[in-house]
């Protein structure tokens, strides 16, 4: 046993480990000062949501309050171990802000209220709405941050008893090239690898994706190997010198915005090597010729002149790739909020699949998922997707899904994809979408082009709902505020990224009136009498477990099945993997093992897309191109981003999620230590770029693109040159302005672009053209991190370390010794 | 042989696309994927008539390489037309009809690459062939492309 200041040491004591060794345990614990593991009351199990890792955790409650967490030893995802996220992030639950009460919209002021008030509100404006212009006057935006049982509540609400199109997730600003790029390749969502993929790779590949900022605990398993005997090789993308980078055997920092520039380099290489599998493509997928063809635009010297990356630097990378024996490849934003992110992503895609890396132990793919549970949006129909995975142009889907709601499947919109949000917010913009409820999650900081999202929130003819635990600045905008529960205050399940499902377990009572999400929207169906087509109520359920039970009835037979589990299943022991049903009952660790897919056109989730145009296909279109229900291989040409630097903006800005902080930093601002370790925005840039425009450490500036402009201090990074980074993490609830700038913009997205990739509808927070000019010198360092991708490239004379009660206890199991790395 | 006549119709009806498409973008700047795709498509079009005037050559036409532009104020005054517009449902009217317009001038450039490739099999001429193989993959994704951002917008744009 022993302590460690975790946000000094954000990884924690390595437990190093040998290729196709169990990892080690390792039980990370943190609780409130004074308290002892002993005097702990009780330990009530839940899982993490302030990342996607889906790392298992016991909260402690000590007086009927939540004290502290600990890591669960025998789940199968963390094997004990947290973030620093989860380690301090608890403390947020017991913030004196907290909204306990109904808030209505007065004279033009939000003023407290009780529920009947409220939801009479909200009910009375949603039937006005209908009997004047019908759902199409009705928008859902919701999170990545409720559960299944919650998702699926507001999906039969939404889509099946008011019937509008108008249903989307913030997952579409995280993981909806995750799911786009897997409904390309594999016609369906649901990831192909696991996380114990780790535990066998002889090659790991991350694709835009700074595992060790955003899943931390990921990151830590992939150090603990790198620690012990037969490391694997690292390829890092990223044009930051993250820490991934820094452990890479190969790093790779093209220019934002030519991400399938490089890929199809990368593609070059390892078809005209011969370093495929024939055989396989041949048995288990179609287009590969197209592909050939393709990428034999792209020799590396081609791409080093687009990306800006040395040829052999390819030739190298894709060397490692194209030999590699158990390839895992992973993905996150640094590919899905770029140009031609759903392109880019399905290239990664398509080297597993012509290596012939899928379905076996170390061979996967993970399309990340930046939010907890992101999985459980796309699978329940939170976001636009229909659910349980059934295919909204596949009529038969449709009736089958009504026949589960006992609706006419007329009731269910299906006439074209479903709107996602920013279509939605254009809607608003036009005035056609006339009430717009959100729920968990913050737009007025997390969209793009926040003056024209304000200015969209704020209309008078917009009804704005907002249901949360803080008052955001979105709340802030709001006719009516909601108070809702979170995590440890009510029950409910969630799924991660390798398809783990975790139980997480209420442990407290929220505060005064709040109520949990799945009560609310329970409550709405309840008062707006949503009836099926025999006049009984549309809404069969009343607690998390009814919920989770008819869930799991709309589950059966489709890919994501999950018959096989129940609370009684989740409680006590690890998560569960889906698909599990009658035929694998313990769940399953990899989903098409021996090249079986689930694209065949009767039974796929998704005919696709184009992946310049985003047109989906249509149904004829998909049986010609693949009666056989193999896996589809889609080349993609390079396009150039929509907003390139000029004289007068002559720096791309990327922005991006850092270790400290989590969307909008609604509670990991309110967490002291998170707080303390980067507390306010910065801009970095690269040493080169800072000494031609003479700017030093600590410096402040000013950040402008065509949109409006934020005031940073720099950080002088391992960024490469000609990019500038911002963490988008910074909006304006603790700031005087309350919901916008009251001086200089600090919010990230004051700069980005309106524009979302074609397929995936993802908004590109990754193209920007910006300028900066200094605007005083700094008489210090930036307070940027100094322990992860924002590290200076030379000593500051300050260290990112924890504030008061950082330690945190770890106690190593079996075969763990400290301090190795 | 009439060849020479086909390419110089495509080569107007190609421009011509390539210029509905950057005004149809232009016109509808509040709908950013209408604008970004229009002026992305626009530039496939372009391409075709750099590579239709050179082929063209083979076939004793003297055709322009250089696609038809329009950098002047009446592009200016669209884009902010659409900026002051953009908060009425009225537009969402004439965006369905530019999309329409879009989808018609596709489908009559579609029919012209069918007829070349067709001429260019009857004659055995692979260079041109090849050119047909190379452009009318991408009129048809453009067309595609309108009509399904009909399917989107309509519904909405004709119930509300």
């Amino acid at each position: 046993m022993s302590k460690k200041d975790r946000i000094a040491e954000p990884w924690g004591t390595r437990t190093p480990y040998a290729s196709g060794e169990p990892w080690p345990v390792r039980v990370d614990m943190h609780l409130e000062e004074g308290l002892q593991a002993g005097d702990v009351d009780r330990w009530v199990q839940t899982a993490s949501i302030l990342h996607s890792n889906g790392d298992a955790l016991d909260i402690a409650v000590k007086d009927d309050r939540i004290a502290g967490v600990r890591g669960r030893a025998d789940d199968r995802v963390n094997h004990g171990r947290l973030g620093p996220k989860d380690l301090y992030g608890w403390q947020a639950n017991s913030s004196p802000d907290r909204l306990t009460k109904p808030l209505i919209r007065k004279r033009g002021k939000l003023v407290e209220t009780d529920w009947d008030t409220a939801m009479d509100r909200i009910v009375g404006k949603t039937r006005d709405l209908l009997d004047e212009q019908g759902a199409s006057a009705i928008g859902f935006y919701t999170t990545g941050q409720l559960f299944a049982e919650e998702y699926y509540t507001l999906g039969i609400v939404a889509h099946g008893g008011l019937g509008t199109n108008h249903v989307d997730g913030n997952t579409r600003l995280c993981t909806a090239t995750a799911a786009a790029a897997l409904k390309e390749s594999f016609a369906c969502d649901g990831q192909p690898g696991s996380y114990t993929d780790i535990d066998h790779a002889d090659v790991i590949a991350l694709y835009g994706h700074n595992m060790a900022e955003t899943q931390t605990v990921l990151w830590t398993r992939v150090l603990d190997r790198l620690a012990g005997p037969n490391p694997p090789q690292i390829i890092c993308v990223d044009p930051r010198l993250t820490p991934v980078a820094k452990a890479a055997t190969v790093h790779l920092a093209p220019r934002p915005g030519t991400n399938v520039a490089l890929m199809n380099g990368l593609l070059h290489e390892i078809i005209a090597n011969g370093w495929i599998d024939s055989d396989y493509i041949q048995a288990h997928a179609v287009g590969f010729s197209e592909l050939e063809k393709r990428v034999k635009e792209y020799p590396p010297e081609v791409v080093e002149h687009i990306c800006d990356v040395p040829a052999d630097r390819i030739r190298e990378a894709a060397g490692i790739i194209g030999r590699a024996e158990r390839l895992l490849s992973t993905v996150l934003q640094g590919f899905y909020q770029s140009n031609q992110a759903t392109a880019a992503a399905v290239q990664v895609n398509n080297i597993n699949i012509i290596r012939g890396m899928l379905g076996k132990p170390g061979c996967g793919i993970l399309q990340m998922n930046g939010q907890p549970t992101a999985q459980n949006t796309r699978e329940c129909g939170g976001d636009g997707d229909l659910p349980a995975f059934r295919n909204w142009s596949n009529d038969a889907h449709v009736e089958d899904l009504a026949k589960v709601w006992n609706v006419d499947p007329m009731e269910i919109p299906h006439y074209s994809p479903p709107t996602h949000v920013m279509q939605m917010m254009r809607y608003v913009e036009d005035g056609s979408i006339r009430m717009l409820w959100v729920s968990g999650t913050n737009p007025a900081v997390s969209l793009p082009e926040l003056q024209r999202v304000r200015s969209i929130l704020t209309q008078d003819r917009l009804f704005l709902v907002v249901q949360d635990i803080f008052l955001s600045e979105t709340a802030q905008l709001a006719d009516v505020v909601l108070p809702a529960a979170t995590w440890g205050e009510k029950t409910g399940t969630f799924t991660n990224v390798d398809r783990t499902v975790h139980i997480s377990e209420k442990a407290v009572d929220p505060p005064g009136d709040a109520k949990s999400d799945l009560d609310i929207f329970l409550e709405y169906a309840r008062r707006l009498d949503l009836r099926d087509k025999d006049g009984q109520p549309l809404v069969t359920w009343h607690d998390p477990e009814s919920a989770f039970e008819a869930w799991k009835e709309c589950t059966r037979g489709r890919p994501c099945d999950y018959t096989g589990i129940t609370y009684e299943k989740l409680r006590g022991g690890s998560g569960i993997q889906w698909p599990c049903n009658e035929e694998n009952p313990e769940g399953s660790e990899r989903i098409y093992a021996d090249g079986k897919f689930w694209s065949s056109p009767e039974y796929c989730e998704s005919y696709g897309r184009d992946l310049v145009t985003g047109a989906p296909l249509e149904p004829d279109e998909y049986k010609a191109m693949n009666p056989e229900g193999k896996a589809i291989i889609k080349a993609a040409e390079y396009m150039p981003p929509h907003e390139i630097p000029s004289g007068k903006y002559p720096f791309q800005l990327i922005t991006g999620r850092t270790l400290y902080h989590f969307h909008t930093r609604t509670k990991t601002a309110r967490a002291p230590q998170l707080q303390a370790a980067a507390p306010e925005v910065w801009v970095e840039m690269s040493d080169h770029d800072a000494k031609a425009f003479g700017i030093a450490e600590g410096d402040l500036t000013r950040v402008s693109t065509p949109r409006g402009s934020v005031e940073a201090k720099v950080r002088i990074s391992g960024i490469r040159d000609g990019v500038l980074f911002l963490p988008f993490h910074y909006g304006y609830w603790d700031t005087d302005g309350g919901h916008k700038p009251d001086k200089a913009g600090r919010a990230a997205n004051e700069l980005t672009i309106t524009d979302w990739d074609p397929a995936s509808k993802q908004p590109i927070f990754k193209t920007a053209a910006a300028s900066i000019r200094k605007l005083k010198s700094g008489k210090g360092p930036s307070a940027a991190p100094t322990t992860t991708a924002s590290a200076p490239i030379r000593p500051i004379g300050r260290e990112t370390k924890g504030s008061h009660n950082a330690e945190v206890q770890e106690t190593l199991n079996g075969a763990g010794t400290e301090g190795q790395r | 042989m009439k060849i020479g006549l086909v390419l110089h119709e495509l080569h107007r009806s190609e421009n011509d696309l390539a210029l509905e498409l950057l005004q149809v973008s232009e016109r509808n700047k509040v709908d950013h994927e209408i604008y970004h795709l229009g002026r992305d498509l626009a530039r496939w079009s372009q391409d075709h008539v750099r590579e239709i005037a050179e082929i063209g050559k083979q076939y004793g036409q003297n055709l322009d390489p250089e696609p038809r532009h329009e950098f002047n104020l009446a592009e200016k005054v669209r884009e902010a037309g659409s900026d002051i517009l953009g908060r009425r449902s009225a537009p969402a009217l004439l965006m369905l009809r530019d999309l329409r317009e879009i989808y018609m001038k596709a489908s009559g450039v579609s029919v012209d690459w069918e007829m070349l490739a067709q001429a260019a099999q009857g004659i055995k001429h692979t260079d041109l062939l090849d050119v047909t193989k190379r452009c009318h993959p991408q009129t048809l994704r453009q067309m595609r492309w309108a009509n399904a951002m009909l399917k989107v917008n309509s519904t909405q744009a004709l119930i509300s």
